[in-house]
């Protein structure tokens, strides 16, 4: 256990935090937004991977095959959101349905389960090979945080404008949205196509950045992107009430979860249990709110006043 | 202003649980009536003004608010002619949201939501004092989420935002009875106020008959899924609640057993 060792893995971590990150703002729209917990994230994240590194492969444009994707990400959740709205099958279940299509549909892009991509025949905006002794406008590092950067602006100022506003009441109370002339189906597969849509485009970073697209690359994505979200919501929500500093700390969440997760893999824990140990701490996180309410709630004199 | 024919609506027709809870129902408002509704538990008071709201489609009738025909609209689109007031505080505002961003999503009621700001600086100003009037304290809270509210402030708010546009017609569902009885007081005595200065058209459940009798200019009573009794005017003015009773156990065929139209 040498600590240069894990000094070393640092940077990657970050750099992989920063791609998840977004990812994990995909699933903050829905889980915390919305009120759905969407499942479609662990297909559509590689779908996005797909479709750029198939589209690089055939020579286009990076920046093209970015759009792309994040387009290819918007229609897997235009296709739960109807599931969910036309269809009237419950969110969690559409997700899965999704999810499970989508792994076909990944296959079929791809032609097999894993397609490479190599930095030196292509030009790649991220790798990891732009971590360490690269111009620092190259650097993969300072590429994402930009990203991330540009896409809190850019949700800022959408979830302030009247259809976001609209989006956020859909999720909060949608007998008040709908009372109020909100149109909520819509605002749901709207708030579900944006969010796959960044899962999607966080899958073309990744894949970009590990050097290759596989079909099993978005397996437990939801668990990260919660993690990620719970996370940020832990550390910051004292100081943090900004709706652009909340996406901010969902993406600093993340950070911080692959800081841990390279920590314990340094630390020599056997790797095959690090999704069990995942979805343990999720769970615990998610399910602190109701063990507080039941088990350590004081009561009032007086009971209840908030009628 | 509102005309509605001939509605019928069951519940899990077919089933056990088959409910007939609207059975031929025909009502007409003019513009500015203030109609009262009174009637037993499953008298289909509230399933009327659902069915007005487009919670659900109706299986036979229709509805018409002013010269629309709203009976194939969706409840979001029917909401350009309404307001709606609910019995639960919970159900008309966005409690993780603020005082400020409920009421610009209220303001919006029947427009197009595009992209520019969901609040303008503008909006801020009138809305401060929208509340100031209402004097509960709320001007100063405006971003305060409304998740923080007492169930008298949500309804006295939600009373706002269904007005805030000029709704074609209110819709009150027992929008007091989830509250203690001087908060109710305060909360109708608002209700009164803003449907007098605003000159609106408002259809009030209430299981309060002393409170049916004294607010508006018209009542009726409910049973079985249609109107048994409609009067106003005058006539109304002069109700006492033992003519109401009377009335209740001659059409229900003297078995009147709702306890709490009698304690209240």
């Amino acid at each position: 256990m040498n600590i240069v060792t894990l000094l070393n893995a640092m940077p990657g971590a970050f750099a992989q935090g920063l791609i998840w990150g977004i990812m994990a703002i995909g699933v903050y729209i829905t889980f915390r937004i919305l009120d759905i917990a969407d499942l479609t994230v662990d297909g559509s994240l590689c779908t996005g991977g797909a479709v750029c590194i198939m589209l690089l492969q055939s020579g286009h444009n990076v920046w093209f095959s970015l759009l792309i994707a994040f387009l290819a990400g918007m229609v897997t959740g235009l296709v739960t959101g109807m599931f969910h709205t036309f269809l009237g099958i419950a969110p969690i279940l559409a997700g899965i349905l999704t999810q499970l299509s989508l792994y076909s549909v990944n296959l079929k892009i791809m032609g097999k389960s894993n397609q490479a991509i190599n930095v030196d025949k292509y030009h790649l905006l991220v790798s990891l090979r732009y971590i360490k002794n690269v111009a620092f406008y190259k650097n993969t590092l300072v590429v994402v945080a930009i990203f991330l950067i540009v896409i809190i602006g850019l949700l800022y100022w959408f979830f302030g404008t009247e259809l976001g506003t609209g989006i956020r009441a859909t999720g909060c109370n949608g007998n008040m949205a709908r009372a109020q002339g909100i149109n909520t189906d819509f605002n749901k597969v709207l708030g579900l196509m944006i969010s796959n849509g960044l899962v999607a485009l966080s899958g073309a970073l990744l894949a970009q950045y590990q050097g290759f697209a596989d079909i099993n690359m978005g397996r437990g994505a939801i668990v990260i992107g919660l993690a990620a979200v719970i996370i940020g919501e832990a550390v910051f929500r004292k100081i943090f009430h900004n709706f652009a500093l909340i996406l901010l700390s969902v993406g600093i969440g993340s950070i911080i979860y692959y800081i841990v997760y390279q920590v314990i893999i340094w630390l020599g824990l056997d790797t095959d249990l690090l999704k069990l140990l995942s979805a343990l701490v999720v769970a615990f996180f998610l399910g602190l709110p109701h063990l507080k309410a039941k088990y350590f709630t004081k009561v009032k004199n007086g009971g209840a006043t908030n009628a | 202003m509102l005309k509605i024919q001939n509605l019928h609506k069951t519940f899990n027709p077919g089933t056990q649980t088959e409910k007939k809870a609207l059975n031929g129902l025909s009502l007409t408002l003019n513009e500015g009536d203030f109609c009262t509704v009174i009637g037993g538990n499953g008298a289909g008071k509230s399933t009327m003004l659902n069915a007005i709201a487009g919670v659900w489609p109706v299986d036979v009738g229709s509805i018409s608010i002013g010269d629309t025909d709203v009976t194939k609209l969706s409840e979001y689109q029917r909401a350009t002619y309404l307001g709606r007031v609910f019995q639960d505080p919970m159900t008309g505002t966005a409690a993780n949201m603020s005082i400020l961003d409920n009421m610009a999503v209220a303001a919006r009621r029947g427009k197009k939501r595009g992209l520019s700001w969901g609040v303008t600086a503008k909006e801020k100003e009138l809305y401060q004092d929208l509340l100031r009037k209402i004097d509960l304290g709320l001007e100063d809270r405006l971003t305060s989420k409304v998740g923080l509210l007492s169930g008298g402030q949500r309804q006295a708010l939600t009373l706002l935002m269904a007005t805030i546009q000029k709704p074609q017609l209110l819709l009150l569902d027992e929008h007091t009875a989830a509250l203690d009885p001087k908060t109710a007081k305060k909360v109708l005595t608002l209700t009164d106020e803003i449907i007098k200065e605003n000159h609106l058209t408002a259809l009030m459940i209430t299981h309060n008959m002393k409170d049916a009798i004294a607010y508006g200019n018209r009542l009726i009573m409910m049973n079985d899924g249609h109107i048994i009794y409609d009067v106003c005017g005058d006539a109304k003015k002069n109700l006492k609640v033992s003519d109401l009773l009377a009335k209740f156990g001659e059409a229900s065929g003297g078995e009147f057993a709702n306890d709490r139209m009698m304690l209240s």
